[in-house]
């Protein structure tokens, strides 16, 4: 028995079909307010990332889709259904990965992916077929016999998508699915999920804290900010609506008093901001013309410039327009601490 | 249902994957059956007394053989000849031996004159223990050398005859049943307490609750296996626990299928009582802490190590409610009476009703969110 799926009154994006949508959704905790009334809709076969440091409310938005957490107020729409009201209906059709490795290290693959096809209710027929499936996908089928705890990081991360997609769900959240992978398994596992999007004709939405994934993986971002959602568009669009085109880094070997009014005097440039003694960080529209006025004012001045570079604005940039905060992911990872609290895990 | 046995099936395949849980379950309660069965065996043994014998008469001599007799027989204690009374007592105080027996000069004379003859016993009191039991030796031994030689023909004095139901039943025996439910509290401790408190942190239950799972489901899978874990724990423990302690009713097929229903049951109230505790708790250190207050305020006074009779009436309240005094009482009255189901029902009947009524009371309180 199927409820009939429901629409949103006003779609806040009718292009293609919409397979989640967010109206106005809040997450209280008591007095505190994790999410503050988010809006957004994912399209059909779209990878879409929230992108926001820790304590943003990335994961709290993923809970409240996937029915883990109660919504305070506002509404979810998840393939159709109400996720409210109709949170079985979506429990079927979606897969889930947790932010934590919760597959269990003392079962094997198979056995790991066997349980949850049952959880899933997958018929017996199809739980060895998918199993294989899936096992290639994620190119983990000579381990299946293997337990769990035998695997590395990168190789559980893989598992657990495999988990995710055992039961074939169309639309697929993914919390954090890179975070604590070297760079070189992290690329891996966005080819494996751009191919899976592809082949398996899935709607992703997964969330992040690095720019780059953000860039290279998602068709659309959303960047989430102190339970706020701040900027909404696709990486291109997102990088055209930061005034200036061009970053100009620049690295003096004498910090003075005056560099930051003087660089701001420059033709084109947007915003100057310093980074450290000495070395600062341009917005301009044109960075070919700012760099040669930079070069002779620091000429004309008796100043040495120990580095220069210039590059296209990136996701780095929008953040910092947005919020007014730098999110270089590492050293964010680092400064915020988080309080512990159920059902997380560092 | 499948979805229940899915989680019964991951909770048994952890199970037998690692057999952690099942050792630790019966390591407590083998190590305390072998440890306490033999320590409170009940008799003292080998206790040292001294004899210090002023007398020298054949009176003393008759006191002295009927020490040695106790010391080759039952061995309560063995006798040291001592010289000197202040010698004696200085060696009571400092533990040296551990009681005194001085038989004064002219003991013998007045026994043949009949004027109150007397010996002393010096005793170290601070252990109640062992002076009471060298205390009540002595007082028999005395008793008999008073006893006239010659019997009279009418028994004027009034005896108490006792009646032994059962064969002499050791400590270790009376042990048993406490130490077969406590394997389960440890199992249901442990399988159902902290590996589900942990998971929970773990973030495997998040797992679980966006999979179309009712809550029904989840909490009968949970139960299911925490109760088969115990019973498991159960029944290894009343097969090893009986051939270390002696008991044959495990050879006898009958009492087989009684000690099966004792342990289900028993099984089910624990995994109740305990789900019911934890079904709130978001903490590890919950269940830890829990842990050892739990086991001393329900298995002491369960009457698994001392009868209940001798209890204040509050410890007696307690043990009305505990579960663990119905598995004791149960396990007792098969292993060692041999009493039937008749003997048993009440207890099935209560451990059954409690079982399924703390999981009726804990279901509710399951959250199907995080
Ligand atoms: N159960 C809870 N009770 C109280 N506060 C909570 C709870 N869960 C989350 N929060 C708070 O809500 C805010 C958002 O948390 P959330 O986990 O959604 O952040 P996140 O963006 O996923 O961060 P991270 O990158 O660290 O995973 C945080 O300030 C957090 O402390
Ligand atoms: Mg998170």
């Amino acid at each position: 028995m199927n409820p009939q799926p429901t629409t949103l009154d006003q779609n806040p994006k009718p292009a293609g079909t919409v397979a989640i949508a967010v109206e106005n959704i809040v997450k209280r905790y008591g007095t505190f307010e994790a999410v503050k009334g988010v809006n957004f809709a994912v399209n059909d076969g779209e990878i879409f990332g929230l992108l926001g440091p820790n304590g943003a409310g990335k994961s709290t938005l993923i809970r409240m889709m996937t029915t883990l957490v109660p919504i305070t107020s506002g509404r979810a729409i998840v393939a159709g259904f109400d996720v409210a009201k109709e949170s079985d209906s979506v429990r079927r059709v979606i897969g889930v990965i947790p932010q934590a490795l919760t597959s269990d290290p003392d079962l094997t693959l198979e056995e790991n992916l066997s349980i949850y096809a049952k959880l899933y209710g997958v018929p017996r027929a199809e739980r060895a077929k998918n199993i294989q499936e899936v096992l290639e996908a994620v190119d983990l089928v000579k381990w299946r016999d293997a337990q769990t705890k035998t695997l590395s990081g990168g190789m559980r991360r893989r598992l657990e998508i495999a988990r995710g997609l055992v039961h074939n769900p169309h639309i697929f959240f993914l919390d954090e699915p890179t975070t604590g992978l070297d760079p070189v398994s992290r690329i891996a596992v966005w080819e494996m999920l751009d191919n899976l999007r592809k082949t398996r004709n899935l709607t992703m939405l997964l969330t992040t804290h690095y720019m780059e994934e953000a860039d290279k993986l998602c068709d659309r971002i959303a960047i989430v900010d102190h339970g706020n959602l701040v900027a909404l568009g696709t990486p291109i669009e997102l990088k055209q609506n930061v005034p200036g085109a061009n970053v100009v880094e620049v690295h003096f070997d004498r910090e003075t008093e005056q560099w930051k009014s003087r660089l701001e005097g420059l033709e084109g440039v947007t915003s100057v901001q310093a980074e450290s003694a000495g070395f600062y960080r341009v917005l301009t529209s044109s960075g070919s013309r700012t760099t040669m006025q930079l070069v002779e004012l620091a000429a004309s001045l008796g100043e040495n410039i120990t580095s220069l570079s210039v590059q296209n604005t990136s996701l780095d940039d929008v953040f910092v327009h947005y919020t007014g905060r730098q999110l270089r992911d590492e050293q964010v990872k680092a400064i915020f601490t988080m309080p512990p609290r159920p059902g997380a895990q560092p | 249902m499948n979805r229940m046995f899915a989680i019964f099936e991951r909770e048994m395949r952890k199970f037998f994957r690692s057999p952690v849980l099942m050792i630790m379950s019966m390591m407590l309660p083998i190590v305390q059956l072998v440890i306490l069965g033999n320590a409170y065996g009940g008799k003292i043994r080998n206790a040292r007394v001294a004899i210090v014998d002023y007398d020298h008469g054949p009176q003393a001599v008759r006191i002295r053989e009927a020490c040695a007799a106790i010391a080759v027989n039952i061995g309560t204690f063995k006798t040291v000849d001592y010289s000197n009374e202040v010698q004696a007592r200085e060696d009571v105080r400092t533990g040296k031996i551990d009681a005194a027996l001085i038989i004064p000069v002219q003991y013998s004379r007045r026994v043949y004159a009949q004027d109150a003859p007397r010996i002393g016993l010096v005793v170290d009191n601070s252990d109640q223990f062992t002076s009471s039991s060298i205390q009540s030796e002595l007082q028999s031994l005395v008793d008999s050398l008073n006893a006239p030689v010659i019997q009279p023909r009418i028994v004027k004095n009034i005896a108490v005859e006792s009646v032994e139901l059962y064969p002499y039943v050791s400590y270790m025996k009376f042990l048993l049943a406490g130490t077969i439910s406590l394997a389960m509290y440890i199992s249901v401790m442990i399988g159902g307490g902290m590996l589900y408190i942990d998971d929970k942190a773990r973030g495997v239950h998040e797992g679980y609750l966006v999979t179309p799972i009712t809550k029904l489901e989840l909490v009968m899978g949970l139960n299911l296996a925490g109760a088969a874990k115990a019973v498991l724990a159960g029944i290894s423990l009343t097969i090893i626990g009986s051939l270390i302690a002696g008991l044959n009713a495990i050879f006898n097929p009958i009492a087989d299928l009684e000690l099966l229903a004792m342990i289900v049951a028993t099984s089910l109230a624990f995994n109740g009582m305990m789900f019911l505790m934890m079904v709130r708790v978001d903490d590890p250190l919950v269940p830890r802490a829990m842990f050892g207050v739990l086991n001393t305020l329900l298995f002491f006074p369960s009457g698994a190590v001392f009868p209940i009779i001798a209890f204040p009436k509050w410890l007696q309240a307690i043990a009305i409610i505990d579960p663990f005094t119905y598995c004791v009482h149960g396990f007792k009255a098969i292993l060692l009476k041999d009493g039937g189901f008749v003997a048993i029902q009440y207890d099935l009947l209560f451990l059954f009703t409690f079982g399924i009524g703390t999981l009726l009371i804990a279901t509710p309180l399951f959250k199907r969110t995080l």
